[in-house]
């Protein structure tokens, strides 16, 4: 491999700093007095607090997951602190009010949020660490009766919405990770939209972890009533640190009838250094479910960062006639390891679903591909269509593709198309006497590579995670 | 066409170059001035393309001794990117195919790259579209290939034109052309040469490496030269190009006394 391919993937974090916010963290471990203290800061109801402790013990009977092509030192749970909030210094009103510092850091991060609130219309739910410290837009979606709020929020607003519904697509027991959320999530978002509701805006939440070694546990639940639509950005950046932080947020949707809920995410956590030092791990459990009859569920993902990304956004199509989608576009370089995919269950009549992934590795990064279409006993007339391809930069980096198909119908349609490509050193050549530098030459290649994806985003979105995929990718070829 | 007062392009002296540890080019000595058209001949193997590819700069190839010199600075101080900026073209003899990148993208960013480089203005997607439909039209070029991917499910000849049009939107003030007749129709050879010829001026300098008479029929060489092993071994006029043809290559060494050297 030439010289000018080694150099575009090597440039230090970008997002690689800390923010000086006075930070409440509860002792590191993790025991049954550890959830309680969770609970009552957070001053839940009764059956919330038997949820946790429920999952938790689930938890302890149930040993971590080994399968996946990732490698990582055990993790030591002790070693965490599952609580940490900034201390508000008062009610913020505005998002004038909101900490300086903390509109500094998001400037720093190229997101200038109240601009971009106002001026794209998306409304903006800061996470930051574990308590939501602004939401903006609410009022105006309130009008029309959308529920867009922290979910600890809504614990305390709708607790009926969310006894109804949390844990019913992503039981307590369902994996090491999502019992473990289960047990311990501090914080994540909530969304509401009532039947007949076309959400008028892009909803957008940004993440970011900012206290050193403190797990962090996002819990996200969408549910889109009968007719109603929903399109949820959610995006993460992660400051820079030495040791491995645990991510395992559990998300949940749910379609009802003709109803349609698309979620994209862009993500860029910490991905460690050039050596594989630090970086977060992202063990993430994602799913739909399809419920209603004409129901959507989309799930499109830009994966960037993170040491090890581990994480299958799935769809449940349950109802007649519903439709799963999943477009992905994951990139590993140096010594990232990512095992993501998705799952599509057919269980309704006439259900229909797409996959189209798209791996890109360099450096001495891995990247597996991990799918599973199932065509249930009920499912009459079913479709999938997947499509996996990889791009790989350079000759140390992997890719691998472990495509799982169960048809328990004969009625089903189910098509599978897997491309392996290498940018080699005679395409970037042809680019360079034509007086286009490496960089340039990758961005373009990837980006067409990626096109079927990025067409999927919203255009804001799209914008930003091209800039991302050209910026992780730098120094990589050479 | 030869003028004594015109100055040097391209200046090449005792050049040995390397690919995966083996030396190719034993020793290449060729000057070129501009104004001038250069035919290169030799048998498969000699080393034509080599010696294109290490003049555009190509890393897999290292010069282990001799210069380099274009328009009097050291060619191989430059990355192959400023190579091609400076005004070096090479049409390759197997333009590699780059699926998911438009041609239209590919072919703008090209030009405004090299343009911007010039310091001439660069072009907007409407205006460039209505400057490349143009250059297209010279070539006899379908406007379809604009919105292909570069180069991919192309036919040889289709690759080949698309390599010509290049040439036109850069103007470059040295094209090394390799093998661009191979895989071309008469027809096809004809409106290549003719926009070739368009193109070459007293400012510019044209190497056609090739291994047909018919294509030095449209674009007449000042010069031609005979590699063989990894050097120049006989440069004379147009003449011999089709004492080559005739005789085949054989022909030099039972006629070694008759080389002339050109200084
Ligand atoms: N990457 C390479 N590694 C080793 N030998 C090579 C490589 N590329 C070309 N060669 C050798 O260099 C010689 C000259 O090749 P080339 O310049 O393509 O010849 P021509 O264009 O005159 O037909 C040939 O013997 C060829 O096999
Ligand atoms: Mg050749």
């Amino acid at each position: 491999m030439s010289a000018a391919l080694q150099n575009l993937v090597n440039q230090p974090y970008k997002h690689g700093f800390v923010t000086n916010i006075e930070s409440d963290i509860a002792p590191k471990g993790l025991n049954e007095d550890i959830i309680r203290l969770i609970s009552s800061k957070k001053n839940e109801p009764e059956w919330l607090l038997a949820f946790r402790l429920d999952a938790y013990r689930r938890w302890l009977n149930m040993v971590e997951p080994a399968w996946q092509n990732v490698k990582y030192p055990k993790i030591d749970f002790q070693a965490i602190s599952y609580y940490s909030a900034p201390k508000p210094k008062k009610k913020l009103a505005s998002m004038d009010e909101v900490d300086p510092e903390l509109l500094r850091t998001f400037e720093k991060l190229g997101v200038p949020m109240h601009e971009r609130a106002a001026l794209a219309g998306v409304a903006v739910d800061v996470i930051f660490d574990s308590v939501s410290v602004a939401t903006t837009y609410k009022e105006k979606l309130a009008e029309v009766g959308i529920i867009f709020c922290s979910i600890s929020e809504a614990v305390q607003l709708y607790p009926e919405l969310i006894k109804q519904y949390l844990g019913t697509v992503v039981p307590p027991g369902d994996n090491y990770y999502a019992a473990l959320n289960s047990a311990v999530f501090t914080d994540g978002s909530f969304c509401f939209i009532p039947k007949g509701v076309k959400c008028p805006m892009d909803l957008s939440t940004y993440f970011r972890i900012n206290t050193e070694e403190s797990g962090q546990f996002e819990r996200t639940l969408i549910i889109a009533e009968e007719g109603a639509s929903v399109s949820y950005l959610e995006g993460c950046t992660a400051p820079r640190f030495d040791t491995n932080q645990l991510h395992a947020a559990v998300v949940e949707l749910i379609a009802l009838d003709d109803a349609d809920i698309k979620y994209s995410t862009v993500q860029n956590w910490y991905a460690g250094d050039e050596n594989g030092v630090g970086g977060i791990y992202n063990f993430v459990t994602k799913r739909g479910l399809a419920k209603g009859r004409n129901s959507r569920i989309s799930w499109t993902q830009v994966e960037t960062g993170s040491a090890i990304t581990w994480k299958y956004p799935s769809c449940i199509l349950r109802g007649e006639n519903s439709v799963g989608e999943f477009y992905s576009v994951a990139v590993t370089n140096h010594h990232q390891q990512a095992d993501t995919g998705t799952k599509m269950i057919h269980i309704g009549a006439n259900t229909r679903s797409t996959i189209v992934s798209k791996g890109i590795s360099a450096g001495q990064s891995n990247s597996s591909y991990r799918g599973l279409v199932r065509i249930t006993p009920a499912a009459r007339n079913a479709r999938n269509y997947s499509q996996c391809d990889s791009m790989l930069i350079g000759n140390q980096c992997g890719a691998h593709t472990f495509p799982y198909i169960q048809v328990q119908n004969n009625s089903a349609q189910v098509e599978h198309e897997a491309s392996t490509s290498r940018i080699g050193e005679d395409q970037l050549f042809y680019f360079s006497q034509r007086g286009i530098g490496a960089e340039e030459a990758v961005s373009m290649i990837i980006n067409g590579f990626c096109k079927e994806v990025f067409q999927q985003l919203p255009l804001e979105f799209a914008v930003e995670a091209t800039k991302l995929l050209s910026f992780k990718l730098e120094g990589s070829v050479g | 066409m030869i003028n004594v007062n015109s100055k040097t392009l391209l200046e090449v002296r005792d050049l040995h170059a390397t690919v995966g540890g083996a030396e190719i080019l034993k020793g290449v000595d060729l000057t070129v001035k501009s104004g001038e058209i250069h035919a290169i001949m030799g048998l498969n193997g000699s080393g034509k393309s080599t010696l294109a590819k290490v003049l555009a700069g190509h890393p897999s190839y290292e010069v282990t001794r001799g210069t380099l010199l274009f328009d009097g600075h050291d060619l191989s101080a430059l990355a192959p990117e400023d190579r091609a900026r400076a005004g070096v073209f090479l049409a390759f003899q197997y333009p590699v195919e780059i699926p998911g990148v438009a041609n239209n993208q590919f072919l703008r960013l090209a030009y405004n790259t090299v343009r911007g480089q010039r310091g001439e203005e660069e072009l907007d997607p409407l205006e460039f579209d209505d400057f490349v439909r143009e250059k297209m039209k010279l070539l006899k070029m379908n406007p379809d290939f604009l919105d292909r991917s570069v180069n991919e499910g192309f036919s040889g000849g289709e690759k080949k034109r698309n390599e010509i049009l290049q040439m036109a939107l850069l103007e470059p003030r040295l094209a090394l052309l390799d093998e661009t007749d191979s895989g071309l129709d008469i027809d096809a050879l004809r409106i290549v040469a003719n926009g070739v010829n368009q193109l070459s001026n007293k400012d510019n300098a044209l190497i056609l490496v090739t291994h047909y008479q018919r294509l030095l029929d449209y674009i007449v060489p000042d010069y031609v030269h005979v590699m063989e092993a990894g050097r120049i071994i006989r440069t004379s006029g147009k003449e011999l190009a089709l004492a080559l043809e005739k005789h085949g290559y054989d022909w030099i060494h039972a006629d070694d006394q008759m080389t002339e050297a050109r200084p």
